[in-house]
């Protein structure tokens, strides 16, 4: 590792890790290089995921917070993308202009999960779990029941992102820059935030409420607001995930999928925003590949194998796994190396 | 040893990235998308048993060209069903392909048919009506029939032969069985049969407690219409025999069906003569299904005693992928104008007699009226009634008459 302590010591930036800089690079320039499929189905569907999970990540990971409804909150944002702007199915469908509905379904999905933050956080740990998912479910089986507004089993189909700029935002390219430009805003936001004071204070809380509390801080208040912005995250990758499928229904919502969300963040790795990420990208590829590894009816069986080695030997997902590997590494070199901090 | 660690996974991550490997020149990529996974998921492994099926018959060739079958999954939602066509297609370069097997997966796959014109789709077993009626996509070909047409001559059998006026409906709550529904209220009600909208009941895919439907069936009908596939028949019918029920049943097509006679129980006695009708009757005494019989018989022991019709309709579309292929030389070489031509016209024999296609490219085939009755061995079997030939999708009217109708849905037809 001398060479890249000795680039970083010159560099202009000195703050900027080179593996930060090679990724930076690398996802600025992936589409030049890859295929329409691997930009649109792998690059882009992860980063939506992984924006999903980021918000997940941003409630578990600084606020102790373990929400099961973020997917929930998306698919309102999704639905009200049918519901107010346009679809095919010829049910609903108001017609409102594009940047009117998706303002609108971002701020409603932000004021329902702030709603779900009033319900969920006077619970902890496995009780705040089971309230959400109860949400969760919930709105799956409303949404598939309910004909007048959500169009039930058959959901919508045809919510297609607008033509800008002479620019379709649904060609592979403009996509991917879309939902990129969108990940990179929240991922920002969420390590800005976390340094902020009220990102602070959060975490203090997470660490020990009840002083929090003796201190004079409003405690539920912190946390019904974490839950308000992490609804921001959460609705703004659901119109993205609404545009990306073009439909949806209620399978999109289904407890299969809330649970698929967690996973992402627990084996990505809840320390840090880049986590939800990384967790996305090796679901989707997982996803999309494991059927060409292995026998097609076993293939469901490599995805949790994967899942669960990740999870039993790095409690903290994919990223823990990563700083594990590094310090070996490091204190083989360097022996005399304290191997402190991960970031 | 970092650095070269890193170009290492560089090379390699360039090396998937580079798209889809050009198909050789001596081969030809199929696809096959079914439900591998979910609550479909022993459907979608018949479904591959009848793409296999057809495949070896072809011994894997077809216009002098050997054939790269490429599978795919999805769990029944289309959201999935999406993501794996799209794998197949744009990620393995699939040229033709099979599926998918789900009402609203078939829908969604129409759809996404529309953005790819160089590619050719032919549906597995996915029976919504407007996947070929309405709007249909120029590129998306089904050989076999949908769920209206599964229903022909029901509707008119209960009512002349049975007797019966009045019906309850009981169905599960998606596309699939609204196109059931319809095909068979359409004619019975046309005739005079009535079928109230307060006794049409829809329950979700998977759902177990009919109490509450049981206690709200109306006393004052001759019969029930069950349009419930798989778990949700076996537990529908034995909580409506051990409520005391004895209104008799009518079925849809998959609600008695080989996964639901084969269950235990008392069960049994209480679904003999019901009558139902489908694309396909397990005990046609004809040389040619016994002959499709024996061959799945052969070729997969671990599969069910009989094909279904998920495996009989992949099946029939393979088939027809192939036969065109062999018709074409291979040559897809112009993005498969010639070969999609090739299969607008295609008229082939089937285990179930002929099927050719419609102006939508939706097939015209022979429909079975049957009836459960106990088999000389004591099991269950669908015993054919009668062969219903050459039913077409628009039932017999002109399309745009048929049109008229309505989409299908809960309330249509009407027949209050």
């Amino acid at each position: 590792m001398a060479n890249i302590s000795l680039i970083a010591g010159k560099g202009v930036l000195p703050n900027i890790h080179p593996a930060a800089a090679i990724t930076v690079l690398f996802l600025l320039f992936y589409p030049a290089f890859a295929s329409d499929f691997f930009v649109f189905q792998i690059g882009a569907y992860s980063l939506v995921l992984g924006t999903i999970a980021l918000s997940l990540v941003m409630l578990a990971g600084y606020g102790g917070m373990v929400s099961l409804s973020q997917l929930t909150v998306a698919g309102l944002a999704g639905y009200l993308m049918a519901i107010l702007g346009h679809n095919s199915v010829g049910v609903m469908g108001l017609g409102w202009p594009w940047w009117l509905t998706a303002l609108t379904a971002i701020f409603a999905a932000s004021v329902f999960s702030a709603l779900i933050g009033a319900i969920s956080v006077r619970t902890e740990g496995i009780y705040t779990i089971m309230i959400t998912l109860a949400i969760a479910v919930a709105f799956f089986y409303f949404v598939r029941q309910n004909y007048v507004i959500f169009n039930g089993f058959t959901g919508y189909a045809g919510v297609v992102p607008p033509t800008l700029f002479g620019i379709y935002w649904r060609d592979p390219t403009p996509f991917y820059y879309l939902s990129l430009a969108v990940a990179a805003f929240f991922f920002f936001m969420v390590v800005y935030g976390a340094r902020s004071t009220f990102g602070l204070s959060l975490q203090a809380i997470r660490d020990n409420p009840r002083r929090m509390r003796a201190i004079g801080y409003d405690v539920t208040l912190h946390r019904i607001f974490a839950y308000f912005l992490s609804g921001l995250i959460a609705g703004t990758a659901g119109v993205l995930m609404v545009w990306f499928n073009g439909r949806i229904s209620p399978g999109s919502v289904g407890v299969d999928v809330v649970i698929d969300i967690l996973v992402i963040a627990v084996v990505g790795g809840m320390r840090h925003p880049i986590g939800p990420f990384v967790g996305a990208l090796a679901f989707v590829l997982l996803e999309n590949f494991a059927i060409d590894l292995i026998d097609r009816e076993r293939f469901n069986t490599v995805i949790g194998t994967a899942f669960l080695l990740v999870v039993l030997f790095s409690p903290d997902g994919l990223l823990g796994l990563w700083a594990r590997i590094r310090e070996r590494l490091r204190l083989r070199k360097h022996p005399q190396s304290d191997g402190s901090g991960v970031h | 040893m970092i650095p070269d660690s890193r170009t290492l996974i560089a090379a390699a991550i360039a090396a998937v990235l580079a798209g889809p490997a050009m198909a050789q020149d001596d081969s030809i990529k199929m696809g096959a998308l079914a439900t591998l996974e979910g609550a479909f998921t022993v459907l979608g492994e018949d479904s591959m048993r009848g793409v296999k099926l057809a495949l070896e018959e072809f011994k894997y060739t077809a216009g002098g060209k050997k054939i790269e079958l490429i599978t795919g999954s999805s769990d029944a939602s289309p959201d999935s069903a999406i993501r794996a066509t799209r794998k197949l297609v744009e990620q393995d370069g699939v040229q033709v392909l099979v599926g998918p097997l789900s009402g609203s997966e078939g829908l969604a796959v129409k759809d996404y048919a529309k953005t790819k014109p160089n590619v050719t789709f032919l549906n597995g077993s996915s029976a919504a009506q407007d996947t070929t009626l309405r709007e249909p996509a120029e590129n998306f070909f089904r050989f076999g029939t949908e769920g209206a047409q599964w229903m022909a001559g029901l509707g008119e059998y209960v009512y002349n032969e049975k007797g019966y006026r009045s019906i309850a409906v009981l169905a599960e709550d998606y596309s699939f069985p609204y196109t059931q529904v319809f095909g068979f209220l359409e004619p019975f009600c046309r005739l005079g049969g009535k079928a109230p909208a307060d006794a049409r009941f829809w329950v979700p895919i998977g759902n177990k407690d009919y109490s509450s439907v049981i206690a709200a069936l109306p006393d004052d009908v001759d019969a029930i219409y069950v349009a419930l596939g798989g778990a949700d028949a076996v537990n529908f019918l034995t909580q409506y025999e051990q409520a005391g029920g004895d209104l008799p049943l009518v079925g849809g097509s998959i609600t008695v069906d080989q996964t639901v006679l084969g269950s235990k129980g008392r069960t049994r006695d209480f679904v003999i003569g019901t009558p139902s009708a489908g694309p396909i009757s397990d005990t046609w005494d004809d040389a040619r299904w016994q002959k499709f019989v024996e061959a799945y018989k052969a070729q997969f022991p671990d599969g069910f005693p009989s094909p279904s019709l998920f495996a009989h309709a992949y099946y029939i579309n393979t088939k027809a992928a192939l036969l065109a292929l062999n018709e074409v030389g291979g040559d897809l070489s112009d993005g498969g104008k010639k070969y999609r031509a090739v299969l607008s016209g295609l008229s082939f024999e089937t285990p179930t007699g002929m099927v050719k296609l419609d102006e939508r490219r939706n097939a015209v085939a022979d429909i079975f009226l049957t009836e459960v009755s106990e088999g000389p061995d004591g099991n269950l079997l669908n015993k054919t009634i009668k062969v219903i030939p050459s039913v077409s999708q628009t039932l017999g009217v002109s399309y745009d008459e048929f049109l008229k109708y309505g989409p299908v849905s809960r309330e249509n037809p009407k027949c209050g």
